[in-house]
């Protein structure tokens, strides 16, 4: 029984604090039942189904914190893990930053749990994994995927009356195919928290169609080109840069929004002014937790953020700096709100198609995604990564022929301010990212992998 | 896919890990009757059900943290996860269970009932049966790392005490921030198969690491320099400052004792000189690379693309595949590097981060070439794939993170052999015109063949004409594997030879995480491409 109520959570949390006799006592319950299923050379190699229900109970005297977890849940397994919680917390040094618990939050109900989801058994996996190799074998080509689908629920309490729940459901399916004389590959790689928007066959027959149009690569001088960046390849660079804006990293001098003679970059413009990021926990295509987030708890919520309401917030609005995230404590230390990191963002964009960027382009790059995207410098968030399945080269508005793969160096900073045009967001890797054309991005070296 | 990004940050815990207490680290696993008793029921229960091949690992996972900044400890994490994994082969097919917690023969047993019914299923959708390479049972055996002091018994006030030692040193010699973190690791892990064999090993590592970071407030940018410690399989004994371990030069590397205070001392006064290092001239330089930095090379050119499982496309959706394809091997005149190139796998090597005594099928662990004289002659393989590279045995090398997880074939340790002429790092330095000596590893970056990659580091130092001739900044190089090991021109002797490693390898879908080391001398590559990383933004 890893799916609790909310009932059935709240009956939990409250005994929990009931045993309490430390100063301050938080409480974390959470399970999830996730199921997978992994294939290779156009056969299932692996297929596994595990299900988890645990308790973390954090017990605080004064600034000295100890947390212990169980998974059992009678009383008296309960009881001792409370006291052993407070036993830790009293042989542990004092936590100077200890901030106290917060009292009551509001909390609205999410969107991130979809009954389509929660109902995948083994059965329905095998059957997405026959629909993704099925058309693999009848043209030729070989089949390596992985599917994994969580249904979970996080639920938070504390002793000075806060309470949280959260039920959430996620798919993460990704496909590569590779031609049998291993010269083209292509790759597709959807999530949803509703299994019902993805359409395995279709997402197959999109690397299918990469692989087979990416054969017979031709080299191109490696140097500066205009790119278009499928959101599957824009993504983590975006999510690196994103996940770089903590207020205390610019405040103490290490960070891309680190101001020259101390302070931060808040408010000043830093991007093209088309450029607008914003996070919002409501939203249909990308529904996140109430409460929690980064980290990568986005849509089960998760320890973060100490509980801190998840809130519709403007990070860069018309290419200006407008909120960073502030740690409880480093927002006390600032006098400001504090603003927990977002479980996702979103990229405004326009409303052309990936198609109506590649028309409007007289020469360029298609890049259909990065891979070993690393940090070369976080002070100018300088990227180094390649392309990799399925890179074209654009002449007057026409895909032209499969280029070999390239190394960039690149940083997410420059290219938000060397934009050209964005298209419509969709989702991709638990954000909404919109397909860009970007100017004069940097390509260093070419690789002859495949 | 390849190494995760180990900064300081709190790693994946091994799965169902519950946080305890420092005492409870120190209770005792269960008693190696009981565990055989629990590892029988399964192999019975299998059989019974129709397993052809079964195979058990009780596995009782420690992890102890002590994260601290500054003048704060930040947090001591103390963890344990405890369970069964049950692997067998029925209807020719793998299938895999696990229990958490289990507790007596019924837990056991129906974990492997439940692998059987998931290998029946599996084996409908499967094109060709399992071909295990035989394995000769060993009977009842143990293994143990040879560790002097158990990590977990040092009191928690001894390591901070040493964190905040080390953090006070960074601050008072020009850092303004500095991170350091203590990790250790105890695996507890008891196998048993059809084959017979039950080994009962006891497995430890430890990774002292810090950050400083040095702040130019004229001209708003930050430097930091990142330990040259290396992540060992040993116990706390690594900590103890000893002059044999020591490797003087232009600064201080050091072997199988690592002293802390002094690497922090010099590392915040590196960083703040970082600042006045002249940005390098992008070109063709001659590289000179210390084990502390060569070893991240040596994984990510020759560890993974010498996998077997990426070779024949099983990794293909996630790590990828191999440029190291089993035509070339065929071939037996596939060049991988120079004729100075000797590249050896071994889970044997003492101290190493892979050294067991049997891997976790059972297989007693060994050393074996992968490049001789600068020829591709052998892979990594496990025992399901031996037969593919024409072997009648497993090489030893098959992993699994956890007891949850299933195990498969993962790098043993991949080392370059010492030069055998003997040749010190200041003499090879001495002969070179235009080069850069690179201490410590950076950033890091490899496609998915395995072919084009990009490294920096953590000291650049410039060498014009023989002499050093000052620090160096924004430095990267580029090159492709086979170019790279073809331009390798001389490797120290073995008087030079160190490890480096990660704990923190990751591979496979669920990602499974993995510790291996890689050893190597300081070694000299002729012209190779340098980039200037240096951005406006």
């Amino acid at each position: 029984m890893a799916i609790l109520t909310k009932e059935e959570a709240k009956k939990i949390v409250d005994k929990v604090l009931a045993y309490s006799k430390a100063d301050e006592m938080s409480v974390s319950l959470s399970g999830n039942r996730t199921g997978n299923i992994r294939y290779a050379r156009n056969s299932v190699s692996t297929s596994g189904e595990s299900d988890n229900l645990s308790l973390s109970v954090t017990a605080v005297y004064g600034k000295r914190s100890g947390t212990a977890t169980i998974n059992e849940f009678d009383d008296a397994s309960l009881e001792k893990t409370v006291r052993r919680a407070e036993e830790i917390a009293r042989l542990a040094p004092e936590n100077p930053e200890y901030m106290p618990m917060l009292g009551q939050q509001n909390y609205p109900d999410s969107k991130t749990y979809a009954e389509s989801t929660a109902k995948i058994d083994p059965e329905f996996r095998a059957s997405a994994a026959f629909d993704s190799i099925d058309p693999c074998r009848k043209k030729n080509l070989t089949a390596a995927g992985y599917m994994e689908d969580t249904t979970g629920f996080t639920s938070i309490g504390n002793s000075k009356g806060n309470f949280g729940y959260n039920r959430a459901t996620g798919v993460d399916f990704s496909i590569t195919v590779r031609t049998d004389d291993g010269l083209g590959s292509g790759y597709a790689n959807p999530d949803a928290n509703d299994v019902s928007k993805i359409n395995f066959k279709a997402t197959t027959e999109v690397a299918m169609g990469k692989a087979l149009a990416s054969a017979k690569a031709r080299a191109l001088e490696p140097g500066k080109y205009t790119v278009i960046l499928e959101p599957t390849a824009s993504v983590e660079l975006l999510q690196n840069m994103m996940r770089s804006m903590d207020a205390r990293n610019a405040d103490e001098g290490r960070s891309f929004l680190s101001k020259k003679g101390g302070g931060t970059r808040l408010g000043e413009k830093l991007f093209d002014e088309r450029v607008t990021i914003i996070s919002d926990p409501m939203n249909e295509e990308l529904p996140l937790s109430p409460f929690g987030g980064g980290g990568g708890g986005g849509r089960f919520g998760g320890g973060g953020g100490d509980g801190l309401p998840q809130e519709k917030r403007t990070w860069i609005e018309n290419g200006v700096v407008k909120n960073m995230y502030y740690s409880r404590y480093w927002a006390d230390k600032k006098g400001v709100q504090p603003i927990p990191a977002p479980g996702g963002f979103i990229l405004q964009g326009g409303t052309q198609s990936l198609a109506d960027l590649i028309k409007s382009t007289e020469k360029g790059i298609l890049v259909t995604r990065f891979w070993y995207i690393r940090a070369v410098d976080p002070q100018t968030q300088l990227y180094t990564g390649l392309t990799r399945d399925g890179t074209f080269y654009i002449e007057n508005g026409q895909i032209k022929f499969p280029v070999k793969n390239f190394r960039f160096n690149e940083s997410p900073v420059i290219m938000l301010n060397n934009l050209e045009a964005m298209g419509k967001p969709v989702r991709a890797g638990g954000n909404l990212i919109p397909p860009m054309k970007i100017r004069d991005f940097t390509f260093t070296s070419l690789s002859d992998a495949v | 896919m390849g190494l995760g990004t180990a900064g300081i940050i709190l790693p994946n815990l091994p799965a169902f890990s519950r946080t305890v207490s420092p005492e409870q680290l120190l209770e005792p696993g269960l008693d190696v009757a009981v565990k055989k008793r629990l590892a029988d029921a399964a192999l019975n229960a299998a059989k019974s059900k129709g397993a052809t091949y079964t195979d058990v690992r009780i596995g009782r996972y420690l992890n102890q943290f002590v994260i601290t900044r500054e003048d704060k400890v930040q947090n001591i994490v103390n963890t344990e996860s405890y369970g069964v994994g049950v692997r067998v082969i029925a209807d020719g097919c793998w299938g895999f269970a696990a229990v958490v917690d289990a507790k007596n023969e019924a837990d056991t047993a129906k974990a492997a009932e439940t692998a059987v019914a998931i290998a029946k299923a599996n084996a409908k959708l499967m094109k060709e049966p399992v071909q295990l390479a035989s394995q000769k049972g060993y009977g009842e055996v143990s293994w143990k790392a040879p560790i002097q002091r158990n990590a977990f018994e040092v009191p928690i006030k001894e390591k901070v005490d040493l964190l905040l030692g080390v953090n006070d040193a960074a601050l008072k010699n020009g850092a303004n921030y500095v991170n350091s973190v203590l990790f250790m690791v105890n695996e507890q892990k008891y196998f048993a198969s059809t084959d017979g064999t039950y080994a009962d090993q006891d497995i430890h590592r430890i990774w002292p690491i810090f950050t400083v970071t040095a702040i130019d407030p004229k001209t708003g940018k930050f430097e930091t320099r990142n330990a040259l410690s290396a992540p060992m399989g040993m116990g706390y004994e690594y900590l103890q400052r000893n002059p044999v371990d020591k490797v003087t030069g232009i600064t201080t590397r050091y072997n199988k004792g690592y002293d802390m205070l002094e690497d922090v001392t010099a590392a915040a006064k590196q960083a703040r000189a970082k600042h006045a290092a002249k940005s390098v001239e992008a070109g063709k330089y001659d590289l000179v690379l210390d084990p502390s930095h060569l070893w991240l090379t040596i994984h990510e050119s020759v560890g993974h693309p010498l996998e077997l499982d990426r070779v024949l496309g099983y990794e293909a959706n996630f790590a990828g595949t191999s440029f190291a394809t089993l035509d070339k091997w065929k071939s037996k005149d596939f060049n991988y590097g120079s004729k100075q190139v000797n590249l050896i796998a071994d889970k044997t090597q003492v101290g190493s981060l892979g050294a067991v005594g049997y891997d976790d099928e059972g297989v007693q662990t060994q050393k074996w070439d992968l490049v001789r004289d600068g020829t591709l002659v052998n892979y990594q393989a496990i025992r399901d794939q031996a037969h593919i590279i024409d072997e009648d045995h497993s090489q030893g090398c098959c992993y699994a993170d956890s007891w949850s997880s299933v195990q498969f074939q993962r790098m043993a340790n991949v080392s370059l052999e010492a030069g055998k002429t003997p040749l010190s790092v200041a003499n090879m330095i001495k002969d070179v015109k235009k080069g850069i000596y690179i201490i410590g590893d950076g950033s890091f970056s490899i496609d998915q063949q395995r072919y084009n990659f990009q490294f920096g580091g953590q000291l650049f130092y410039e060498i014009k004409d023989g002499q050093i001739a000052g620090m160096l900044k924004d430095v990267a190089y580029q090159s492709n594997t086979q170019e790279f090991w073809n331009s390798c021109v001389q490797v120290c002797d073995a008087s030079d030879y160190r490890l480096g490693g990660s704990f923190f390898d990751g591979k496979g879908q669920p990602p499974q995480s993995s510790a291996v080391s890689h050893g190597s001398s300081t070694t000299r590559f002729n012209g190779v491409n340098v980039i200037n990383t240096a951005r406006k933004i």
